[in-house]
């Protein structure tokens, strides 16, 4: 595996302490609690987190695709000299949206209009974001559905999405994205819905489009096995914020926040066989009301009485790697990480990916 | 496609057989008096005389092949007492233009007003104050709502007695005297398609293929044309040749009350008289539509929406 250090890439997108809000029923949902993420050129970067941990919410924000009860209360997203938060209209967002930044869908067997050949639906976005026309376009599409991996284009650009298995649909919608030449390609769950045996194609598939049109890709999953096998860099989410940051094998191997943890330990890999499997207790904090210190100390049983008051800042852990828990503060007593984690830690060995 | 529409021809003929027979036979189940326009004022022989020569009298497997027949040759029969001796055939043939006239402007007006009104009512409800979408739906519902009949009295009431000075009764001489029946044809349908095709546009809209067309940087408008409204108009359009035939029967209570001598009421009148053959008839004009409606609209869906196979499975692996 590549890890990319972080320092050395060029930054390509940068959040700064972001917030996005949703009214629903009267009452306000604080989503995103002000999260600062750097994405870097040519970078693949997986963010992870449980159901509702926000993670979807997050990279919707970059493309203006937040439901209509969504709103940013603050921050900023960088994005070549420009700050997307500013993006009012539609119109602004087009600029972004399909040109700059594509995106996977989760579930491709409804993400795809089935009233439309897949080769118009192909073509849509190469005429709007290539400027090509006619037979230019057509043949742009061609050679995206051969980038993809789908055999005999012509017979293919002709037919309709029910004609397609799961695994080649999601070929198309990963055409699609490439087909609007982005410089980022968000992959939301690509491989949630997917037969397991078809799951390691797409992500290929993705890594090789990724090699192809020096993509940035940013993958939102909550399958380890899937961020093992594909990322350079994960970022770890929890209630609305992002609690630790570091490169694959410094957040597999080293990770630091009780959270990452407990998350690693629920992996069923690590399991011993007559025991129980680990699971974290408690639920996720209600975001309706103020979170108040570290979202995750009142299910994390080793918490620090300060943990309860005072919301942690980023400790740097080393230049790529650095987490939100007082644990890392030098005044903080020595917690020993749980049993598992100390495996993983000492035995080095990838017991993840394939 | 061709096979598939054959397939359908031919068993909505055979529907066809079946209903004539069963319509048939239970009008020979029917009073005798229904043949007769004073059956009072005759004495038996005249009676028998009169069914003798209407061929009543034969054995009703010789009857049916007669009514067969007649059908196939396009002959409807003759009415009995509605008007004396006339050809089914002439009746209609006089009726039926008003009527379809009507009916088509009306429908034509209501799919006018009625979808792009349903597009508005979808679109508004993904602004802030969904003002569109409320105002829409106050309409509908009190078309709903309310029973046809009175609105369709305020609407002949407010056109004709008020400054608008409108004719208040249909006279096939007079243009201005169209606007009042055609608007009370008109305003249930316009509700109709706009109360439907906002629920299927606004379901389309939650689609996750919309959430990707808006990924991949398709504009708004062009989303709302040529993904949602297309994809939004399938399960609609199979009721529109429907709609289309049935502006052939008219409306029984629009074209009373605005004196439109279509063919709206004319069934009920030939039932309450006892016209037995004008009963058939139109029994049979009814049935011919419903089944043409369905076959056209089911034709219809399959070309719009590739999905629906019409052939057998190629397969798409």
């Amino acid at each position: 595996m590549i890890v990319i250090s972080g320092t050395e890439n060029a930054v390509i997108l940068s959040v700064q302490d972001l917030n996005i809000k949703f009214t629903l029923r009267g009452q306000v949902l604080h989503a995103i609690r002000g999260v600062s993420l750097d994405v870097y050129q040519g970078e693949s970067l997986a963010i992870v987190g449980e159901s509702g941990s926000g993670k979807s919410v997050f990279v919707k924000s970059f493309m203006g695709l937040l439901d209509g009860n969504g709103f940013i209360d603050g921050g900023h997203i960088l994005y070549n000299n420009m700050d997307l938060t500013q993006n009012r209209s539609n119109k602004d967002w087009l600029k972004i949206r399909g040109k700059e930044i594509a995106m996977v869908l989760q579930d491709p067997m409804t993400s795809l209009n089935p009233l439309k050949n897949i080769g118009s639906q192909i073509l849509e976005a190469v005429e709007l974001h290539r400027g090509l026309r006619g037979p230019a376009a057509y043949q742009a599409v061609l050679e995206v559905l051969r980038d993809v991996g789908i055999d005999e284009p012509e017979r293919r650009y002709k037919q309709y999405p029910h004609e397609f298995s799961g695994g080649m649909r999601q070929r198309v919608v990963i055409a699609i994205a490439v087909a609007c030449r982005p410089k980022i390609l968000i992959c939301d769950e690509p491989t949630t819905a997917l037969d397991v045996t078809i799951q390691a194609q797409i992500l290929e598939l993705i890594k090789a489009m990724q090699k192809k049109y020096a993509l940035t890709t940013i993958y939102i999953t909550h399958d380890l096995g899937v961020v093992a096998n594909v990322a350079d860099r994960i970022a770890v989410m929890y209630a609305g914020d992002i609690i630790e940051v570091g490169s694959c094998d410094e957040v597999f191997y080293d990770p630091r926040h009780p959270y990452t943890w407990a998350l690693l330990s629920s992996l069923p890999q690590l399991g011993v066989k007559g025991k129980a499997l680990y699971a974290i207790q408690g639920t996720p904090p209600n975001l309706f009301h103020e979170v108040r210190g570290d979202a995750f100390a009142p299910r994390n049983p080793q918490a620090l009485r300060i943990d309860f008051l005072e919301r942690p800042p980023f400790f740097q852990v080393s230049p790529t790697h650095k987490a939100r828990t007082w644990l890392l503060d030098p005044r903080a007593p020595k917690v020993e990480p749980p049993e598992h984690i100390r495996i993983l830690r000492e035995e080095g060995v990838n017991r993840f990916g394939n | 496609m061709t096979k598939y529409i054959l397939k359908r021809v031919l068993r909505s003929l055979v529907t066809m057989f079946i209903i004539i027979t069963i319509l048939f036979s239970l009008l020979r189940l029917m009073p005798i008096e229904g043949y007769f326009e004073s059956f009072d004022k005759m004495n038996e022989v005249q009676i028998q005389v009169k069914l003798n020569s209407l061929g009543l009298t034969d054995p009703l497997p010789k009857q049916l092949v007669r009514f067969y027949k007649q059908i196939l040759s396009g002959d409807l029969g003759v009415s009995n007492v509605y008007r004396r001796d006339v050809s089914i055939n002439t009746i209609i043939a006089e009726k039926i233009p008003i009527s379809l006239e009507l009916g088509l402007t009306a429908l034509a007006i209501a799919l006018a007003l009625g979808l792009p009104l349903g597009i508005l009512m979808a679109r508004s409800t993904r602004t802030r104050f969904r003002i569109g979408d409320k105002l829409g739906t106050v309409f509908i519902v009190i078309i709903q709502a309310v029973p046809a009949a009175v609105y369709h009295i305020l609407i002949q009431f407010a056109g004709s007695q008020t400054f608008l000075k409108l004719p208040m009764l249909f006279d096939p001489g007079d243009p201005k005297s169209y606007i009042l029946p055609i608007f009370s044809l008109s305003i249930g349908n316009i509700a109709y398609y706009a109360m439907w095709l906002r629920r299927y546009m606004v379901d389309e809209a939650n689609k996750d293929y919309i959430r990707l067309a808006r990924a991949k940087g398709v504009p708004e408008g062009r989303i709302s044309r040529s993904h949602v409204f297309r994809n939004a108009m399938v399960p609609l359009i199979q009721y529109i040749p429907n709609s289309i035939l049935f502006t052939l029967m008219g409306s029984l209570y629009v074209e009373s009350l605005y004196s439109v001598p279509g063919m709206g009421g004319l069934l009920v009148t030939a039932i309450k008289r006892q016209d037995n053959t004008l009963v058939q008839a139109l029994v049979l004009i009814y049935a011919v539509v419903s089944i043409l409606g369905l076959l056209f609209g089911d034709i219809l869906m399959g070309l719009v929406d590739p999905r629906i196979s019409f052939a057998k499975k190629e397969g798409g692996r």
